[in-house]
């Protein structure tokens, strides 16, 4: 109990973050257990995992670096097909499907962590909005890029094209990876709760402790002001390129995540485009720039919100939208705020006229 | 300080809420035809309603809509009443899990759907591990359909690409021929794929082939004055109808006038509200379903359709009814009884689907194989003075 | 000849993606902001021309008024309700509002005109003007875009530069607190410069339904997203810069879909973009803001 009391103030929230995670899994263990979970919420485990490990990894690039990034799901685009085309390559060769999900996952943080990498170092000579929009440009080309891609294998090895699957060249016993918009069919079905819980109990230390480290601290100081952080000899390039490819790779981790979910996987507008990316930001800036918590459990209730809405049949979306406004008015409105203030000191002064009464 | 902690507490009550209140199983949904609960036979439609393939899916749920309240008002089936739950997935894989776990839910015996293909490779998954019975009335990319326990309605990409090369390749329409597909579409480019393999048996030279992606569908004058440099006598589009509608428009703007052939995703070009049908003028499409058509049974489901939507139906819609009718029929022929479970539902209608005929309003004597393609012949329809007229 | 061809459909397209632009680089100029839901109030002027002249029979003309004081009206609401309480927080509050407005926009207009595409008949009836005997069609719509865009970009550039109204918009475009020290009305400012943006984005929509006639819910956002980057492009803020940047993005991405892939011109435009951003971080006329410690 004294050594509670003795830690300091971040080190708590951290672990309260951690616990809840925790406690939620359990709680939903127990649900499975004794058989009390609807399918829907049981589908809904593992994209909801998904989208807290997005929205975790954006906020390091946009809490913590400062910098706004409206590409975020490019990175996860990368993480998904490069995992999923190792799983499906791999298919018949790793028989164990918890050895081969690790892996992919690895190779999912690590192509991201390049991809980060290579856009990092032109995207981060750039500031404010014409940062945000070139990450938003970067998105749509690896998108766009990946749409067009062919990719087969047959006794001759790898074929690849950016056309069509004719021109692959393909023998008759040929298959197909990637078949341009088609995408990737036929992914093992490896995601579930526990390995994403784990992953995201893996991304919030990582961050958290990136946060608390050296590194960190210069990533801050960068963040707040970046003359004075360059003037004490800080280089600006390599930490900032430090945060937003760890922020890639735990967004190709996602990715991995996201791929071995759906037996199918395609590059749309709507699940690698910039609408995904907005989406992660929304997680971010309603549930607090630069806090993990609120990341976390603005992404869960986001996702399930358009869930449980779904008895509202052709008003959802709709209700979605006006739920959303609402939120962010309610959250960062300083007439909101100051409204909330006053209605909590009075409610204090109840309660403390209560007590001495 | 406080102020935050009180947030967030309340932000995690408010999501352990919505957990328990999701646990507690939803029971929403929209359609859902309220009867006594005994008697009664699950069937779940998934497409999308929002989002930017919003046409397509809705065209789905009103037709299986019109079906249902035609079957229960004539008795149902087996003298069950047909209950419908139609489910909204965006047009997205995951989102159209999430329908289908929502309908499994909801006790769902028989799946018409998905309406798009990259969602009903998904879906179809999931309910082969469920083994539940699903009929896609218009997901035709290959991999639909790779279970056992699934079928489909429409024709599959393939067998279009086929068909329209052989029809324009025997009929000697043209020999110089280009095509406008829509590249991350997998309906449109697996058609133009099979089309263009095809072609070179028939003797049809593909002088251009031009694409376009979802992000780019406004702007079509480059594709156009390719063709029309090309010199192509034929442009072939195998898209849909609302990108058609542009292409022809902008076609017009630059003065090209080729002869238009189109699959069965031009069908509903002529009921765009407001769109100018001489520009039509002349187009061929292969389709299994015209609205304009003059048997019983159109008539009927086109007047319907009008009546209840305010629209003229297009494929999707005419799928959706048919796919209702055929699960009917099936389900007739296998003897279904009230309180099935959905495995023994898909246990009992997967081996009669290969012994049943339909006639329907996408085909005349529609049967099945085993691996849950239907074969049932393309009309080809010209439209003429503003009307599908048989070719 | 069938490259003259592709660069005059590349300028069509470009100027609706300029006059589009026009309206982002207003209000980002004075509002610091970017609207999100500037396509989706293109869409709703489109709906509105639609409905007028095809169900009401109204004149095209009277129509475009019509829609361009109902689109007024409904960004200076969209101001006022959802952008204004949350004034002076972080930018990106801002933004995500912006994203909600969108979808409700949408998610509207799904609602009440349904998912069916609509196919919108052409307000300008200028004919074709058909040059070297046919080889060369220029679509009356394009001819007129084009006027439209230069007389739109002149008449703003007078408006901020010679009125008082103008003045007042640079003023608190360049330092509200100052602005507002010197009498300026900073909240009428931007709700002005959100008027004339929403006002010009029922030009644009009218202009967009016109040369691409189908109407959709979505039809306003990816046109939107890509006159955000003609915006971005050619600095955004300057109001020349916007008409440069949308007229080259649609001679680019012509002529890539033309001459490189059709498939990747998309990757091709954001590629030419990101390359220029990295000569010129704030874009061809972006002011270069020297930072001071």
């Amino acid at each position: 109990m004294k050594k509670l009391k003795n830690m300091n103030k971040n080190t708590k929230s951290n672990l309260l973050t951690y616990m809840m995670v925790i406690v939620t899994y359990v709680i939903v263990q127990i649900f499975i257990a004794t058989g009390n979970m609807s399918s829907l919420m049981e589908g809904l485990l593992v994209p909801v995992c998904t989208y807290v490990i997005l929205a975790v990894s954006l906020n390091l690039t946009v809490g913590i670096l400062g910098e706004l990034s409206l590409g975020h799901a490019g990175f996860m685009c990368v993480g998904a097909f490069a995992s999923a085309l190792f799983s499906l390559g791999m298919k018949d060769s790793i028989e164990n499907d918890l050895l081969r999900f690790i892996v992919a996952i690895l190779i999912a943080a690590v192509s991201a962590a390049v991809a980060g990498i290579l856009v990092g170092i032109p995207v981060l000579r750039l500031k404010g909005d014409y940062l945000a929009i070139v990450t938003l440009a970067f998105g749509e080309i690896i998108k766009n890029f990946i749409n067009a891609i062919y990719l087969g294998v047959d006794a001759n090895g790898l074929h690849f094209s950016m056309k069509d699957t004719m021109s692959l060249g393909m023998e008759a016993d040929g298959k197909i990876l990637i078949k341009g918009a088609q995408g990737i069919t036929g992914t093992p079905h490896c995601s579930n709760f526990t390995i994403g819980v784990i992953l995201i109990m893996l991304s919030l230390v990582i961050i958290n402790n990136l946060v608390n480290s050296r590194t960190g601290r210069a990533v801050m100081s960068i963040r707040d002001n970046r003359i004075a952080a360059e003037s004490v000899g800080i280089n600006i390039t390599k930490y900032k390129l430090i945060a937003f490819t760890i922020s890639a790779s735990l967004a190709g981790v996602a990715g991995a995540l996201y791929a071995h979910n759906l037996s199918t996987l395609m590059a749309t507008p709507k699940n690698f485009g910039y609408n995904m990316s907005i989406m992660i930001l929304v997680f971010v800036v309603l549930g607090g720039i630069g806090n993990m918590r609120g990341s976390v459990i603005a992404a869960v209730l986001l996702t399930l919100l358009p869930e449980l809405l779904r008895g509202l049949a052709d008003y959802r979306m709709l209700i979605y939208a006006i739920v959303l406004i609402f939120m962010m008015l309610f959250n960062w409105s300083p007439q909101f705020i100051d409204f909330r203030k006053k209605m909590m000191s009075k409610f204090k002064n109840k309660k403390k006229a209560e007590k001495e009464a | 300080m406080k102020m935050k902690k009180l947030l967030s507490l309340v932000l995690t009550a408010a999501m352990t809420a919505t957990l328990l209140v999701g646990c507690g199983g939803s029971e929403g949904s929209s359609d859902v035809v309220t009867t006594d609960g005994a008697n009664v036979f699950k069937i779940g439609a998934i497409g999308p309603t929002t989002g930017s393939a919003a046409v397509y899916g809705s065209a789905v749920m009103n037709g299986a809509q019109i079906a249902v309240d035609e079957i229960n008002a004539a008795g149902g089936i087996n003298g069950m009443t047909i209950e419908l739950n139609c489910q909204d997935d965006e047009c997205d894989a995951e989102k159209s899990v999430n329908a289908y776990n929502t309908l499994t839910d909801w006790g769902m015996q028989a799946l018409v759907g998905t309406t798009t293909s990259g969602c009903c490779v998904a879906v179809a998954a999931e309910a082969a591990q469920d083994n539940t019975f699903l009929l896609t009335p218009s997901g035709s990319a290959v991999e639909c359909i790779a279970y056992d326990n699934a079928f489909r309605v429409c024709f599959s990409d393939p067998n279009q690409g086929i068909a329209s090369a052989q029809y324009i390749g025997q009929n000697g329409i043209a020999s110089k021929v280009a095509v406008i597909y829509d590249s991350s579409d997998v309906y449109s480019s697996g058609i133009y794929e099979k089309f263009a393999a095809e072609a070179a048996n028939q003797g049809v030279e593909i002088v251009a082939a031009e694409a376009f992606t979802a992000d780019n569908k406004t702007d079509f004058s480059v594709q156009i004055q390719k063709a029309k440099d090309s010199g192509a006598e034929l442009v072939f589009l195998p898209i849909y109808y609302t990108e058609a509608s542009l292409i022809l428009a902008q076609a017009d703007q630059l003065g090209y006038k080729p002869m238009f052939f189109g699959c069965d995703g031009l069908d509903g070009i002529l009921g765009v509200e407001n769109f100018n049908t001489a520009l039509a003028e002349d187009v061929m499409l292969l389709t299994p379903f015209a609205a304009d058509a003059q048997d019983e049974l159109t008539k009927k489901f086109v007047a319907t359709y009008n009546e209840k939507f305010g629209e003229t139906p297009n494929q999707f819609a005419a799928d959706a009814y048919d796919a209702v009718y055929i699960i009917k029929a099936a389900a007739e022929k296998a003897g279904l009884k009230a309180g099935m479970t959905p495995s023994e539902v898909c246990d009992a209608l997967v081996p009669v689907m290969t012994e049943i005929t339909v006639n329907g309003l996408t085909g005349e004597g529609m049967t099945w194989s085993a691996d849950g393609e239907p074969s049932k012949a393309p009309k080809a329809v010209k439209i003429k003075d503003g009307v599908y007229t048989a070719m | 000849m069938s490259f003259v061809s592709y660069l005059i459909t590349g300028i069509s397209l470009g100027s609706v993606y300029a006059i589009i632009a026009l309206g982002y680089t207003m209000v980002y100029g004075i509002a610091k902001m970017l609207n999100f839901a500037h396509g989706d109030v293109i869409m709703v002027g489109g709906y509105i021309v639609f409905v007028t002249v095809s169900n009401l029979g109204v004149n095209p003309y009277v129509a475009l008024l019509i829609s361009m004081a109902a689109c007024t009206v409904l960004g200076i609401t969209i101001e006022r309700v959802a952008y204004k309480p949350l004034r002076g927080t972080s930018p990106l509050a801002v933004l995500i509002t912006a994203i909600g407005v969108s979808y409700l926009l949408q998610n509207l207009a799904l609602l009440i005109f349904g998912a069916d595409t609509k196919a919108f008949t052409s307000v300008v009836n200028v004919p074709n003007l058909e040059l070297f005997d046919g080889q060369l069609t220029i679509s009356g719509v394009t001819i007129v875009t084009v006027i439209a865009c230069i007389i739109i970009m002149s008449a703003l550039t007078l408006f901020v530069k010679k009125t008082k109204a103008g003045r007042a918009m640079q003023a608190v475009s360049e330092d509200r607190g100052a602005a507002q020290l010197m009498g300026i009305n900073v909240n009428g400012t931007i709700a002005l410069t959100f008027a004339i943006g929403s006002a010009l984005a029922a030009v644009a929509g009218v202009l967009l339904c016109s040369a691409y006639p189908s109407l959709t819910p979505y039809t306003g956002s990816m046109p939107g997203i890509k006159a955000f980057v003609a915006a971005v492009f050619g600095g955004i803020g300057s109001i020349p810069g916007a008409m440069i940047g949308g007229i080259l993005l649609g001679i680019i991405e012509n002529l890539s879909k033309a001459y490189i892939s059709s498939q990747l011109s998309d990757a091709i435009v954001f590629g030419v973009l990101i390359i220029v951003l990295l000569v010129r971080p704030t874009g061809i006329l972006g002011k270069n803001i020297q930072e001071k410690v």
